[in-house]
């Protein structure tokens, strides 16, 4: 799927501020998976080319940060904080939780595609240990209980 | 003068050079200090940790001092530094256990086994003993096309290939991938990999994860192949290789190290083009109208038609000088003929006035330091990639200047880069069609080539009001010339580059004018730099001779009944329609070459000739550098170096001054003494009689093995090794192996150092001169006080023709030159012929890219498939490959020929 | 009351102030003090004489970090970077100040950019902040609209565009030369120092980076003066500090206290002392990049010098506190696991050194542990420490196993004399 003019713009647009276009090589990742959800080859490739890059250059970049997905995610990304504090607070139980709720293991989407878990380094909410991630939305003081009514909120 | 300090390294006092890196000086002065990121000619990068030693503060003991990388640790007066330091050398010895975690120790199976630097450095830092019990990362490879063989699970992470690859090559389908231990080096999906100097990825990895692969299809260990010190064959400029054979076949080619000429990286048309000499168009004996027959049979033939009438000589500028002398002297200089296209030959004597003028011919290593470059008519990328290499560290010259004031050293690469993000000294090209070099340039011009002579003249114009001026020049190119001229004016070391490669000797003229310019306004920097389009081009223009067109014409007539062609295949330099007829009226058509060629087909007899890895001889590149190269191996069947052919048919036509030349010393010997240009040669490498502790140097490692079994099948003694009456190394092992001139260098070996970077050891500063000297002599020297004057022919403006192109020349690095691309390797890389065209007349003549176009040129249809996007002007058209005649004007149409 | 400059408007749960919120409380009054009657020297002057530490971990003092840029005659743009990229485990100090009062950052940077002369500056904030993002975005946009970014602020002649950069993940991304490279969309990988932004930064011009509880610090001196941020702190070192505590205490939280107040003071009344049935064992003061102090050091000053004189690093003064039920082993494994995962892949030592070190942790944890592993992850506390590395990545790692293979030995040694994890 081509980028759309929309993104095309945005894309640009970020470009354009930057010394040079690969400065916003990330951004631009960004904001085309913010509507997407990853970046596929083709999209990279696209991304790559508005940007002045080649898909070597573009992908050499996506592949360091672990918030650019090169591979399809769920509607719904859940980050499960696996950082220290959270560990003493009982993030394994809270992932196990997840893994048993959701049938998958960390890395891995749900057949229906709803959901993806992954872990993620300390989000800052070390005072609401163990905390998780879906989409954006922080929660805090879980425990393997309180997921049932939580998950509900995702379709 | 060098400015010095003086440091102590493991308390012995020694003088470095100020403003270098502790590495670069500890390994220059001889201790063994391992690394792994670092190159010389990459820079520090401080990735790999394994240069670690000690620098003690103050006058404490070791105690008081802090471990740090030498790589990245700037040389200061009074520095103390402990290499042997225990602690120093225990962290040493960690790092190698690190990389070892994930290495998968597959030496055995490993082609870089033996001559593996992650091996030395491990030997070198004492890590023996594995403690890491965990399983290791595993990658999966990928196919990289025809030049290399990917094994990533050996990777040590050193980032060396990104670094080549990338930043110092320019290329762009390659790059590093994820993140920490999972860092993967290749390209985002398999693939050929695009750069021509992809090749050097086996020589910068520090380890088997980019390994030659046509060697692997006929593989031997570093210590069983034979070397000998040789050169690149495949265009203009020189480049030193060492070539290794065994069993009778050429295995590979590798890069030696010339200070002054290709440094340590070589394209891969001269890495991987020796695989013609094991083609299967590869002539292996004397054949009489088809027949193969004995060299004295054939020889005595030879004979018979010297005594019936005259015979002429066609030179060849892929010969050597002495193969080409041979000749001279066989026929007589007034019947030798230079093997050159009448306008090449008509260019390459616009070249000899320039060089025969004020300013000096560029060795690469100073084009590599210029700091503004004009690039005329010359796609350097496939006429001289090596040079095209250069110049893309040029571009960098202007950074360096900067980091400087910043307080960043040169060799402080990522430092340098981050600084000078901007920061590009100028590089104006200006060719008919896009280059790879344009990305780097600050002004790319694309234009025929009269208005590239034109451009030019203007530039020469604009620096110094006495030369000739350009009339009707548009605003945009006069804004362009006012430009270059400004650059190159204030520019300390300007260079001006240009060549044959757009077959147009007015472009040559405007360089020339150019530098004579630069030269009047007093830049004793400038220089310039010739690109010629064979090994020996400057050689044979050296040497003289009269054109192709009389040989054509005196056989045509029937003045002369019998042609020597040496080397050449004349359909490449002469219309087919001409050349047919010139062969057809010759009573006798005599040919030496190493491979069949549509001249070979014409021949009566044709002589095998050796191959430049089984010859020894003299080439003279576009530098005007005489450099000798040297037999490897002595090849099975009848092959003999052309001279030896041309020598023994002089002895066998009863010539007495034939029988004197011995060995290849007597024939370089009386090249010199006949030509006065060149008396230099002989001082081009060391003579035959040349001796090391009395001994020959050995060509073979002292610890090749098997080589009674060899031939076990035939024989289990073991053959007389040949003699070599030609040079002073001997075939075999024994023989001298240690400190020599660097002429004769077989191939690089040290204690310790068992990978290509043993090198280190023969150099007197780490990537700078070699001990001994640079290896050849310059034949071409300015004349400071020449009373050179400008040219001026101006040419005119091209104009268009309705319904007409005019057919220039294209090139191309796999498939232009003529041996090369008869390597199996490289024939995969070969683009099918095509026609470039202006996008405009594309869309015109309704052309997309790779769509089938007729063109007809001087009688003849060629189909071919057309190219656009290549940035050329309106009614030019680029053809590949070229023809002889070109520029020339042709008709384009849509379509293929009937089938 | 106690004065807690930097938490004044904010109110937890709440949105936060807005332009004209934040105006009646007098913000951008030291930014209108700044731009309109001191020059820079003279900001930078003030900040140097306040004794404000860098509060991103390493401590650097502010002043003298701004002084270091080039001399006037470098023509070269300068920028600013705030580095709110907070990922450091255990710590979420930054994402108080950035969500609770963003026109704070904005004033702060502000002021900084035009004490150091830079007309850019860009805020670099972690990818899972989204609520700082949002804040951020609102916050820039009423501070142009309000004329307090933008061109010819106050009429002062003094212009400044601000950025708002959101990561795409990755810890390494905090270090500030990783960050820098990451803001002109590469790898985040870490450059060599020298040369140190200051004089080769943001795509090579001269470049300051500051973390943001430095950055929000700025406009209180400004306002205040030295002396009185002086004042503020109990020891050496000026202001207050956003501490915080996380781990099985009653009361997770952080807060901001006078720099120098001590760990009890902060376990004990702020966090409430530890939870029913748990007793403190170790903690960590300032984030998983530093070491371990114990139950011995409650009475430590958290302040740069007490805490580096008990053995660890302040950090960033969030500490994560280890209860007498938790597995110092388990404890240290989660921490490299962590470094080993985040190690950005440059250099050999922490590459190739950190999953081993992880691997062994792993080992003994589950019971494979051998005699010898002890001595194999000392060695890499010594390998891997400051200097050996290319950048503090490792070195931080070392520092939690270096102080635990100390302070919880006979753990270590349980765990593979009896072949598991006691705790198990
Ligand atoms: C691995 C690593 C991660 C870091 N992460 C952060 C971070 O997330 N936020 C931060 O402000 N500083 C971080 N730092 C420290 C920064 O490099 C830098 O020292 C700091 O931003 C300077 O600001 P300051 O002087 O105001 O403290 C990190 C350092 C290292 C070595
Ligand atoms: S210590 Fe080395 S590999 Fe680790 S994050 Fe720093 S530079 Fe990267
Ligand atoms: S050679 Fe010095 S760190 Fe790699």
């Amino acid at each position: 799927m081509a980028l759309n003019a929309d993104e095309l713009a945005e894309i640009s647009r970020l470009a354009r501020r930057e010394p040079q276009p690969h400065g916003a090589a990330i951004e631009a990742l960004r904001a085309v998976q913010r509507r997407r959800g990853w970046i596929s080859d083709e999209t990279l490739g696209e991304v790559a080319q508005v940007l002045g890059m080649t898909a070597d250059e573009l992908d050499s970049v996506a592949t360091f940060y672990n918030l650019i997905f090169r591979r399809p995610v769920g509607r719904h990304v859940v980050l499960v904080c696996d950082s220290v504090s959270c560990w003493i607070m009982g993030c394994d139980e809270l992932r196990g939780g997840l893994e048993t709720r959701l049938g998958i293991a960390p890395g891995q989407t749900t057949p229906d595609g709803r959901f993806t878990l992954l872990p993620i380094v300390c989000l800052g909410a070390c005072d609401h240990a163990p905390a998780l991630m879906i989409d954006g939305d922080l929660h805090g003081d879980l425990d393997p209980a309180k997921l049932d009514r939580l998950l509900e909120d995702y379709r | 003068m060098e400015m010095t300090v003086q440091i102590s390294i493991d308390g012995r006092a020694v003088t470095v050079a100020a403003g270098d890196n502790l590495l670069r000086a500890c390994l220059s002065l001889g201790y063994d200090l391992p690394y792994f990121c670092w190159h010389p000619a990459l820079g520090s990068v401080g990735a790999c940790r394994q240069c670690a030693v000690k620098q003690i503060h103050g006058d404490g003991d070791r105690r008081s001092g802090r471990i740090v990388m030498a790589c990245m640790t700037p040389v200061a007066e009074g520095m103390r530094i402990a290499i042997a330091d225990p602690e120093a050398r225990a962290f040493r010895a960690g790092v190698i256990e690190w990389l070892m975690t994930n290495h998968p120790h597959d030496c055995p199976v490993c082609p870089e086994g033996g001559e593996c630097h992650l091996q030395d450095m491990t030997v070198m830092t004492g890590h023996v003993r594995r403690r890491y019990r965990f399983t290791k990362r595993t990658f999966r490879n990928q196919y990289l096309g025809p030049f290399l063989q990917h094994e990533m699970n050996r990777c040590i992470a050193c980032y060396r290939c990104v670094r080549f690859y990338r930043d110092y090559a320019g290329g762009r389908d390659f790059d590093v991938f994820a993140t920490h231990r999972d860092v993967y080096f290749g390209r985002h999906a398999d693939g050929v990999l695009d750069s021509e100097f992809a090749g050097n990825l086996a020589e910068i990895c520090p380890t088997g994860v980019f390994t030659d692969k046509p060697l692997e299809t006929d593989y031997a260990r570093k210590w069983d192949l034979r070397g000998a010190p040789s050169l690149c064959v495949h265009c203009g400029l020189g480049c030193n290789t060492t070539v290794n054979a065994r069993a009778g076949r050429l295995r590979r080619v590798l890069n030696r190290y010339h200070p002054a000429v290709n440094g340590y990286f070589l394209c891969d048309r001269g890495r991987f083009g020796h695989g013609f000499t094991t083609s299967g168009q590869r002539l292996r004996a004397p054949l009489l109208r088809g027949r193969p027959v004995p060299p004295d049979q054939a020889l005595a033939r030879i004979s018979d038609i010297l005594a019936q009438g005259t015979a002429i000589g066609i030179g060849s500028p892929r010969a050597s000088l002495e193969a080409n002398f041979a000749l001279r002297h066989l026929v007589g200089p007034a019947n030798f003929h230079l093997g050159l296209p009448a306008a090449e030959a008509r260019q390459m004597a616009a070249i000899r006035r320039i060089t025969a003028g004020p300013v000096t011919i560029a060795p690469i290593s100073e084009a590599e330091r210029a700091d503004a470059v004009l690039v005329l008519g010359e796609d350097l990328p496939n006429t001289a990639p090596r040079l095209a290499l250069a110049l893309r560290q040029a571009v960098r010259e202007g950074s360096f200047v900067f980091a400087e004031t910043l307080g960043i050293p040169r060799w402080h690469e990522a430092a340098v880069r981050t600084a000078a993000q901007p920061v590009r000294s100028p590089l104006i090209v200006a060719t008919p069609a896009a280059t790879r070099l344009d990305d780097v340039a600050a002004r790319a011009a694309r234009l025929a080539p009269d208005d590239i002579a034109r451009l030019g003249f203007a530039i020469a114009h604009a620096l110094d009001g006495g030369a000739p001026a350009v009339p009707g020049l548009p605003a945009d190119l006069a804004a362009l010339a006012e430009d270059a001229a400004r650059a190159l004016a204030e520019a300390h070391r300007p260079l001006v580059v240009t060549g044959t490669g757009c077959a147009s000797s007015a472009v040559i003229e405007a360089a020339a004018n150019i530098t004579l310019a630069l030269h009047r306004r007093g830049r004793p920097g400038a220089r310039f730099h010739p690109v010629v389009p064979a090994c020996n081009s400057q050689g044979l223009a050296l040497m003289g001779g009269r054109s192709l067109d009389d040989a054509l014409a005196a056989l045509a007539a029937g003045t002369a009944e019998t042609l020597i062609a040496l080397e050449t295949d004349l359909y490449r330099c002469a219309a087919a329609a001409d050349v047919d007829t010139a062969l057809a009226a010759a009573r006798h058509v005599i040919v030496l070459d190493q491979v069949r060629t549509p001249t070979t087909d014409r021949a009566d007899i044709i002589l095998p000739a050796a191959a430049f890895a089984e010859a020894d001889g003299t080439l003279v590149s576009n530098e005007g550098r005489a450099q000798r190269f040297v037999q490897a191996f002595v090849p099975a069947g009848a092959i003999r170096e052309s001279w030896r052919w041309l020598r023994d048919a002089g002895i066998a036509a009863g010539r007495p001054d034939f029988a004197g030349w011995t060995g290849l010393d007597e024939v370089t010997a009386a090249c010199a003494h006949h030509l006065p240009d060149m008396a230099a040669i002989v001082g081009a490498a060391p003579p035959a009689s040349f001796r090391i502790a009395g001994a020959r140097i050995a060509r073979e490692p002292s610890r090749t093995s098997g080589r009674t079994a060899l031939a076990a099948e035939i024989s289990v003694h073991e053959a007389k090794p040949p003699d070599d009456p030609d040079t002073p190394l001997a075939f075999t092992m024994e023989g001298y192996y240690g400190p020599m001139p660097p002429a004769l260098l077989p191939y690089a070996w040290a204690p310790g150092w068992n990978s290509v970077q043993a090198i280190n050891k023969f150099q007197q500063e780490v990537g700078g001169d070699l001990l001994g000297g640079p290896p050849g002599c310059r034949l071409i020297e300015p004349r400071p006080d020449a009373t050179a004057s400008y040219g001026g022919g101006v040419p005119a403006a091209f104009a268009a023709r309705a319904g007409q192109w005019l057919i220039v020349p294209m090139h191309e690095v796999f498939g232009s030159d003529e041996l090369s691309r008869l390597a199996p390797a490289v024939a995969e890389r070969v683009p099918a012929p095509y026609l470039a065209l202006a996008d405009g007349d594309a869309a015109r003549l309704g052309l997309g890219e790779g769509d089938a176009v007729i063109l007809e040129l001087a009688g003849a249809s060629l189909s071919l498939t057309a190219r656009i996007g290549l940035g050329l002007p309106g009614g030019l058209a680029g053809l590949f490959p070229a023809l002889p005649a070109l520029p020339a004007w042709g008709i384009v149409a849509k379509g293929s020929a009937l089938a | 009351m106690r004065e807690r400059p930097l938490t004044r408007n904010i109110r937890p749960g709440r949105p936060p102030p807005d332009l004209a919120a934040t105006l009646r409380v007098g913000g951008y009054q030291a930014a209108r003090r700044a731009l309109t009657r001191m020059d820079p020297a003279a900001v930078i002057a003030e900040v140097a004489a306040s004794g404000l530490r860098g509060r991103g971990g390493a401590g650097f003092p502010t002043g003298r970090k701004w002084s270091l840029l080039p001399k006037a005659e470098d023509r070269r743009p300068r920028v600013l970077v705030v580095n709110a990229d907070e990922m450091e485990p255990g710590t979420f100090k930054d994402r108080l100040l950035l969500e609770g009062d963003p026109h704070q950052i904005i004033e702060g940077a502000l002021i900084s950019a035009f004490a150091i002369g830079a007309g850019t500056a860009t805020i670099f904030l972690r990818a899972e902040y989204t609520l700082a993002a949002q804040a951020l975005a609102a916050a820039i946009a009423e501070a142009e609209a309000g004329g307090w970014l933008g061109r010819d602020i106050l009429g002062s002649g003094f212009s400044l565009e601000l950025r708002l950069h959101v990561s795409a993940g990755r810890y390494i991304c905090g270090e500030e030369t990783a960050l820098l490279s990451s803001l002109e969309g590469r790898r985040a990988i870490p450059r060599a120092k020298p040369p140190y932004p200051a004089a080769s930064g943001l795509w090579g011009d001269p470049t300051v980076v500051n973390n943001v509880e430095t950055i929000a610090n700025v406009p209180h001196i400004v306002a205040n003066g030295a002396e009185w941020f002086r004042g503020l702190a109990r020891g050496a070192d000026g202001g207050t500090k956003i501490y915080g505590a996380s781990g099985r205490v009653k009361r997770p939280g952080a807060w901001e206290l006078p720099m120098g107040t001590t760990i009890r003071e902060i376990v004990e009344d702020h966090a409430g002392g530890m939870r029913a049935g748990y007793r403190l064992r170790g903690l960590l003061p300032g984030g998983a990049s530093t070491d371990f102090l114990l139950a011995e050091h409650l009475d430590v000053a958290m302040d740069f010098a007490s805490v580096e004189k008990a053995g660890s690093r302040l950090g960033t003064g969030t500490m994560i506190i280890l209860d007498d039920r938790t597995c110092p082993v388990a404890m240290v494994h989660n921490l490299e696991r962590f470094f080993a995962r985040e190690s950005c892949g440059w250099c050999t030592p922490c590459r190739d050194g950190l999953p081993w070190v992880e691997r062994i942790l792993a080992a003994i944890e589950a019971g494979d542990g051998q005699p010898d592993d002890l001595a194999l992850l000392a060695w890499h506390t010594q390998a891997l420490g400051p200097g050996r590395t290319f950048c503090a990545h490792a070195p931080g790692a070392m520092e939690p196993l270096q102080s635990g293979l100390k302070h919880f030995r006979a753990d270590f040694e349980r765990h593979i004399a009896e072949g598991g994890c006691p705790w198990k």
